[in-house]
C-alpha cells in the first residue's frame, strides 16, 4: 500500500493569535503540525501497518515547514518531501490543491493518500475535498473508520444527522476527525530517525506545473471587536434563590 | 445579482442554514435553489415559501444518498450551462465539500463559513473568522461564479410564507459511474445538534468533581471518575432538556472520555454561536473560547472565580454545580411551565 500524508505547519492551537500592523502574529508560541494532521498521520500508520507499504509525508513552505515533517517522520513516517517555490506563496485552497495533487502524481502508484479535516489557521478545510477533485479520486472526507479489503475500502464518515457509510475503489483520498483515534506520540527512536533524515526539496519545476494562480484575495485582516461585557456575578442565597434569579435575567434577554 | 443556493438537506430535511442562504441571496437579486435528491419535490415547494423565484429541481433515485462526485457532477454541469454570478451553499459537512469540489470544477475559488458580506458592482467582499475566530479576514474571489459558504446562525431566517410558489424547473442528474456507494447510515443519539441549535449547555472537567458521590465497588481510579462525571453529564442534559438546548463539552471533558467527540465545541471540535451558551464546570481554554465566543448570552457556572470563562460571560455564578444545575432546571420548568 503506497500511502502519501499531507500536512502543514501551524501556530500551536493555544497560541494568543492577533493582529499587529496589518500582519498576523503569535508572539513567541511554536509552530507545529497542524493537530488534525497528526490524526491523517496515525490513519496512514495505522493503514501500512495492516498492509504493509509505505508512508511519505509531504508539505509545502519554507525551510521551517520540515518540522511538520520531522513530526511525521518521528511518529513513523518513512521518508518526507518538502515542496517549496518561491511562487508559493498566499496561496489559497484550490492553488494548494493543485499543488499536492501534482505532487501526488509525480510520487506515482499512491494508493492512499490522508489529509486532517483542516488547518487551524485558515479553518477552510477545502483541501481535501478539492485534492481528490483534481486527482479524479473519491473524496472520503470526514472519516473516522477506515476499512480496506483488496483494492476497495469501507469508511464511516461524520455528517451532522451521524455517520454515513460509503464504500469506494482505491486510490482515494481521505480526511480524518478526532474520533479516528489518538495520534500516538513520536518514540525516542523515531525523534532520533526524523532528526537525521534527508528530506528532499521539489520546485515547481520538478513537480512540472506552472505557478498555480489564487483567486482569492485577502484585503484585510482583523482583530474580532472586543466583547464589552461585564459579567454580573449572581450570588447570595440558597442554590435555588440563585438558581431563580439566573433564570429571571436569562429570560430578560428574551432570547430564549 | 444572479444567485444559487444550494439546499443540503438529508432525507427531504433541509438544515436551516440553507433557507438563511436563501435569505441573502434574495438581499442580492433573484435566487434559484438546487433541490438535489430523490422525492424531494416537497423541499421545492418549501425552498419556493422561503423566497426561491425558481428552483432547480434533480429529483432522481440515482442522488437518493448524497455522494460527494454525483452532487458534484449534477452541479457543475447545470451552473457551466446556466452562469450564476453567485453561488451559495450552507457551511455544513456536504455543503462545505460540494462547494469545494465545484469550485475545481468551475475553476474559481470558495469563500468558506462566512459571517457577513457585502456587494459592489456584483464583486462580493466577505468577512469570515480565521484562527478559529480568533481573527478576522476579509476576502475577494476575481473569477466567477464567487462560491461562498455561509456560517449557519450567522444571517438571518427569511420568514416563511405558506403556499408562496415560482419556477419549478425539473432537471436531470449527471449520468456515470461515480466511484462511491452509500452503504448506509449510522444515527447521532440524537437531540439537538450543535451547530444549529440556539441554546447550548456544557459541560467541562468539573462536572466529574462531586464529592458527594460514592462510585460503585469494582471500579478503578480512572472508572469512578468517568463515572462521576456521566453523573455530571446527567445534570447538564435535564437542563439542555429543560430549554430544548443541544449538549456541549470542553476538550478536556472529551479528551477524559467522559463525553462522546461529537459533542465537542472549540477549535478541535465545532464552532458555535447560540443565543444563550451555558458554560458548567468549564474553566474556558484559550481553544474552548474560540468554538463559543460568538454565542450571544453566555453564562458560566464554576467554582473557580478566576476562571477565564467569567471575562467572556454575561452573568455568572461562583458555586457548585451540583446544587446550582438541578435548582436551575427547576426554575426553568416552573417558569417556562414545562
Amino acid at each position: 500500500m503506497k500511502i502519501v500524508v499531507c500536512v502543514k505547519q501551524v501556530p500551536d492551537s493555544a497560541a494568543k493569535v492577533v493582529v499587529e500592523n496589518g500582519k498576523v502574529s503569535w508572539g513567541d508560541a511554536p509552530l507545529v503540525i497542524n493537530p488534525w494532521d497528526e490524526y491523517a498521520v496515525e490513519a496512514a500508520l495505522r493503514q501500512k501497518e495492516a498492509l504493509g507499504g509505505s508512508v511519505t509525508a509531504i508539505t509545502i513552505g519554507g525551510e521551517g515547514s520540515k518540522d511538520a515533517l520531522k513530526h511525521a517522520l518521528a511518529m513513523g513516517a518513512d521518508d518526507a518531501i518538502l515542496i517549496s517555490d518561491p511562487a508559493l506563496v498566499n496561496m489559497d485552497t484550490q492553488a494548494t490543491a493543485q499543488v499536492l495533487a501534482a505532487a501526488i502524481q509525480k510520487i506515482g502508484g499512491v494508493d492512499m493518500a490522508f489529509f486532517g479535516r483542516q488547518a487551524i489557521d485558515g479553518d477552510a478545510g477545502l483541501v481535501p475535498a478539492q485534492t481528490a477533485r483534481l486527482l479524479g479520486w473519491p473524496a472520503l472526507t470526514l472519516s473516522s473508520v477506515i476499512k480496506v479489503d483488496g483494492g476497495s475500502v469501507k469508511v464511516e464518515r461524520g455528517i451532522e444527522e451521524g455517520r454515513q457509510i460509503v464504500t469506494a475503489k482505491l486510490p482515494a483520498v481521505f480526511s480524518l476527525t478526532k474520533d479516528f483515534g489518538e495520534p500516538r506520540y513520536p518514540s525516542f527512536m523515531g525523534i532520533r530517525k526524523a532528526s537525521r533524515a534527508a528530506i528532499p526539496t521539489w520546485s515547481l519545476a520538478e513537480l512540472g506545473i506552472p505557478a498555480p494562480v489564487s483567486v482569492i484575495a485577502w484585503p484585510e485582516i482583523m482583530n474580532p471587536p472586543s466583547r464589552e461585557v461585564t459579567c454580573e456575578v449572581i450570588s447570595g442565597g440558597s442554590p435555588q434563590e440563585i438558581a431563580e434569579a439566573l433564570a429571571d435575567k436569562i429570560l430578560a434577554e428574551k432570547v430564549l | 445579482m444572479n444567485t444559487w443556493v444550494y439546499v443540503d438537506h438529508f432525507k427531504g430535511t433541509a438544515l436551516p442554514a440553507s433557507w438563511e442562504a436563501i435569505g441573502v441571496g434574495k438581499t442580492l437579486g433573484t435566487v434559484k435553489a438546487l433541490v438535489f435528491g430523490s422525492g424531494v419535490e416537497a423541499l421545492a415547494k418549501t425552498a419556493f415559501e422561503y423566497g426561491a423565484d425558481e428552483v432547480l429541481l434533480a429529483d432522481d433515485p440515482a442522488l437518493a444518498d448524497y455522494r460527494a462526485e454525483a452532487f458534484a457532477a449534477t452541479l457543475g454541469k447545470l451552473a457551466a450551462d446556466g452562469a450564476p454570478d453567485l453561488l451559495l451553499f450552507p457551511t455544513t459537512t456536504r455543503g462545505r465539500e460540494l462547494a469545494g469540489m465545484t469550485a475545481i470544477d468551475l475553476k474559481t475559488g470558495v469563500m468558506v463559513d462566512v459571517i457577513a458580506l457585502e456587494a459592489a458592482d456584483g464583486k462580493i467582499t466577505v468577512t469570515r473568522p480565521i484562527y478559529a475566530g480568533k481573527l478576522l479576514t476579509k476576502e475577494t474571489c476575481s473569477s466567477k461564479p464567487q462560491i461562498i459558504t455561509l456560517r449557519g446562525r450567522a444571517f438571518p431566517k427569511p420568514a416563511q410564507q405558506a403556499g408562496k410558489s415560482g419556477t419549478l424547473t425539473k432537471v436531470s442528474a449527471a449520468a456515470g459511474d461515480f466511484l462511491t456507494k452509500v452503504e448506509g447510515y449510522t444515527t447521532a443519539e440524537g437531540g439537538v445538534s450543535l451547530t444549529d441549535a440556539g441554546v447550548i449547555v456544557s459541560g467541562g472537567r468539573g462536572v466529574s468533581n462531586n464529592p458527594a458521590l460514592t462510585p460503585p465497588a469494582g471500579l478503578d481510579e480512572k472508572q469512578a471518575e468517568v463515572w462521576r462525571a456521566q453523573q455530571g453529564f446527567a445534570l447538564v442534559k435535564d437542563l439542555a432538556a429543560v430549554l430544548g438546548a443541544a449538549v456541549g463539552a470542553s476538550r478536556a471533558a472529551v479528551d477524559a472520555g467522559y463525553i462522546p467527540y461529537p459533542n465537542q465545541v472549540g477549535q478541535t471540535g465545532k464552532v458555535v454561536s447560540p443565543d444563550v451558551y451555558i458554560a458548567c464546570g468549564i474553566s474556558g481554554a484559550i481553544q474552548h473560547l474560540a468554538g463559543m465566543r460568538t454565542s450571544k448570552v453566555i453564562v458560566a457556572i464554576n467554582k473557580d472565580a478566576e476562571a477565564p470563562i467569567f471575562k467572556l460571560a454575561r452573568y455568572g455564578v461562583v458555586g457548585d454545580l451540583f446544587q446550582i444545575l438541578p435548582a436551575l432546571s427547576a426554575a426553568f420548568k416552573k417558569k417556562l411551565g414545562k
